[in-house]
């Protein structure tokens, strides 16, 4: 036991804990993984350096850049377009909001194709961020007997009203809980986010979203390359690989720079209302103060902010 | 002897033992089992290129027969284990065998149940983010990372706790009490938590009101109290008749008789869940509906199955139930044969399936697992099943070949 000449790890470790061991249990990992990765797959660095690529949070402002840059060449190889990857962050004292009128929306899904372009979504398969439902004004809002696939040639059908749904940016979000390597979480702004290459595709958030607002990439997604919006963010709309869970980021790189998401822009009829929560002079603050809203599934507790309103 | 060479020569020993003497039925066995591997391979690189794309899962329905498979090994691995526990009580006469199958067969189901996760992964390349410290483990909150840990402790401690025993047999010793008897003790409780643990990963889904049942976890231990003894029984009474491996007919009885109690059990949860749905006619029924029927006027394509499940299961309960039918092997193994399918099913189509349809926001999407999903289960259970045999091979030789000794001299 007390043998002079024994040399265990316990001895000769320098005595220090907490994080400098953990970077340099992390460290290690990173060096083997590299090694074992340059000998079999050398003239591949990209790949090498996306494999052992850190949580988004983990990143510090020089990776973050590195990172960037080198996801902006792939993304060059892959499009042939110049996408510039921002990294925003939120804007203090803001918590957003959205507020949509269900008597007003006339389902024509505008709103459904300008996400898809303003986001870089996959063209082919296509599983839009917005699911418009369409269901009997006589039934109510019953999502038992809601179509998704309506397809009418003059909207709104007779008898029939509409209801968007998308991600409803819970405050309390069961996507988030139940994500085994937090690769999705709420931002100080009220945004749900999702990294994308730190997600290992596994679903179980899209089983926890009481909402169907979370999309799997069940193939590599396909975007023509003349049609891909280039001003993207990292927990964004940049084009996403195959095998990781996406949804509506509320335009998370058009908010954060004080634009509205482009779903508002498009809507026809100006069903959608977005804005501060914490701002008590704003529209979305005296829709949720004057009007009847409407919450979806209010009993599971998710605490949406996203909130239906009849206007007229 | 330097303990090096020791454990070089065991494993060579053991390598030897596993593929040299063995009948024609073995290596037909094993060739059967080889091939189904090399087709699931090729279909899992069918897949790894195209994408999860090449599965029947779509967003509606973003989990399915893998994730059922995994589901039921679950339950294979706990009940393999909890077997050790009737046979301290009565002190069953070859209770270190009784506990070494059950713990080869938990390693083989789990290794199993961790394959099915991986083919299900969207990012299988990303499985080190699930990892503690050089990954991000959403403990405690995730029940997901509560799973990978329970299930990777659980193959850790059955893998060594029955090579252990396999070494210390090899090498002609007796094992330490002092290191078996604890292990052997804490994966009692560990194997309830792993299927307890799974069973939360769904029951925790306040979005999907099938699962979200508090009796969801004791269902799933009754129910694998049905088919992982059913599966052990017709393994021992194998065993019995190619080794010296002498189980005696009371202690079959004895677990026979259990799982009389466990079937019970198991259709009672279930009819008391039934129960609560049809009585109370929300909303929620749809899924049940899904289930056994179908929505808005088609058939739903696993309704079949629902049913051939509970026919199954009545019918064992019957032949168990009865002493007479019980206690005659004929007409037990019928028994073990329907109660496993049962579950089977059950766990592997029943479970998942009507979570998803109609999804969260009420559309039906008739989700059928494709060619690529189901060849690569094959593939899965191919391997596990491949691991099985080679353990329990080795540990046959081992344990009761006379000439053992030439193995490692
Ligand atoms: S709507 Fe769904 S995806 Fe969006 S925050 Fe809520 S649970 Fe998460
Ligand atoms: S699919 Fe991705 S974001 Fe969703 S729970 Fe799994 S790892 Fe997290």
């Amino acid at each position: 036991m007390n043998d002079p000449t024994d040399i265990s790890p316990a001895a000769a470790e320098p005595q220090e804990l907490g994080t400098s061991r953990r970077e340099f249990i992390i460290g290690t990992f990173y060096a083997l993984a590299a090694a074992a990765l340059a000998s079999g797959c050398a003239a591949d660095q990209l790949a090498l350096d996306e494999f052992v690529q850190k949580h988004f949070k983990d990143l510090t402002p020089d990776e973050l850049k590195k990172t960037i840059a080198r996801m902006e060449k792939k993304y060059w190889e892959e499009y042939g377009a110049n996408i510039k990857i921002n990294a925003t962050p939120p804007i203090p004292g803001v918590l957003y909001g959205y507020a949509l009128d269900l008597s007003r929306c006339i389902g024509c899904r505008r709103c459904v194709y300008g996400c898809i372009e303003e986001n870089n979504q996959s063209r082919n398969p296509s599983t839009p961020w917005i699911t418009v439902l369409e269901m009997d004004k006589e039934g109510g809002v019953d999502l038992a007997n809601a179509d998704a696939f309506y397809d009418h040639e003059q909207v709104p059908a007779p008898g029939k009203f509409y209801m968007p749904v998308a991600c409803q940016h819970c405050e309390n979000p069961p996507c988030v809980k139940v994500c085994p390597v937090e690769a999705t979480w709420k931002e100080p702004d009220g945004i749900v986010v999702i990294d994308y290459n730190w997600c290992i595709g596994c679903r179980c958030c899209i089983t926890a979203c009481p909402y169907g607002a979370r999309h799997f990439n069940w193939s590599t997604p396909i975007i023509p390359k003349d049609q891909i919006n280039t001003n993207t963010e990292y927990l964004g709309n940049r084009p996403r690989p195959r095998g990781v869970v996406e949804k509506c980021t509320w335009c998370i790189h058009r908010v954060r720079k004080g634009q509205y998401p482009k779903c508002v822009e498009v809507c026809p009829v100006g069903a959608r209302k977005f804005g501060n929560l914490l701002d008590p002079e704003s529209e979305i603050r005296y829709i949720l103060e004057n009007k009847r809203v409407l919450i979806l599934k209010e009993e599971l507790n998710t605490q949406p902010k996203f909130f239906y309103y009849y206007g007229l | 002897m330097n303990p090096l060479v020791k454990v070089k020569n065991f494993v060579f020993g053991t390598g030897r033992m596993a593929f040299l003497g063995g009948s024609p039925v073995y290596y037909g066995w094993l060739l059967f089992l080889l091939i189904l591997i090399c087709q699931g391979l090729l279909a899992y690189s069918h897949q790894f290129q195209l994408g999860l794309i090449s599965t029947g899962l779509r967003d509606s329905v973003s989990w399915g027969f893998y994730i059922g498979n995994f589901t039921f090994l679950v339950g294979v691995a706990a009940a393999a284990v909890l077997l050790v526990i009737p046979a301290y009580l009565y002190n069953w006469k070859p209770i270190r065998e009784v506990v070494i199958f059950g713990e080869m067969l938990a390693v083989a189901a789990i290794v199993m149940c961790l394959l099915f996760v991986c083919v299900d992964m969207g990012r299988p390349d990303r499985f080190w983010h699930l990892f503690p410290i050089i990954g991000h483990m959403h403990l405690p909150s995730s029940i997901m990372a509560w799973d990978a840990c329970v299930l990777n402790v659980y193959l850790i401690i059955n893998l060594f706790v029955a090579s252990y025993l396999i070494y210390c047999a090899y090498n002609g010793k007796k094992y330490n009490p002092k290191i078996v008897v604890p292990l052997v003790i804490l994966s009692i409780p560990m194997a309830v938590s792993i299927h307890t643990v799974t069973a939360f990963l769904y029951n925790g889904m306040a979005s999907r009101p099938y699962w979200n049942s508090a009796i969801l976890a004791p269902r799933f231990i009754a129910s694998a109290f049905c088919s992982g003894p059913a599966l052990l029984l017709i393994l021992f009474q194998i065993l019995r008749k190619v080794s010296d491996f002498d189980i005696k007919d009371e202690a079959i009885q004895k677990v026979a008789e259990y799982m009389a109690y466990a079937m019970v059990l198991n259709l009672f949860l279930y009819g008391a869940e039934v129960f609560k749905e049809y009585y109370s006619n929300t909303h929620h029924l749809v899924h049940y509906k899904y289930l056994f029927s179908g929505l808005h006027g088609q058939t739903s394509p696993i309704a079949v199955y629902a049913w051939m499940s509970l026919a199954f299961a009545v019918i064992a309960l019957v032949i168990f139930l009865i002493p007479k039918l019980r206690m005659t092997p004929m007409t037990m193994n019928i028994g073990c044969v329907l109660i496993y399918f049962s579950v089977y099913i059950e766990k592997g189509i029943a479970l998942i399936i009507p979570g998803y349809t109609p999804d969260t926001l009420g559309q039906v999407y008739r989700y059928v697992p494709s060619m690529t999903e189901v060849r690569v289960a094959m593939g899965v259970f191919g391997i596990g099943f491949l691991i099985f045999t080679l353990m329990v091979k080795v540990s046959v030789a081992i344990l009761f070949s006379p000439d053992r000794k030439v193995a490692h001299a």
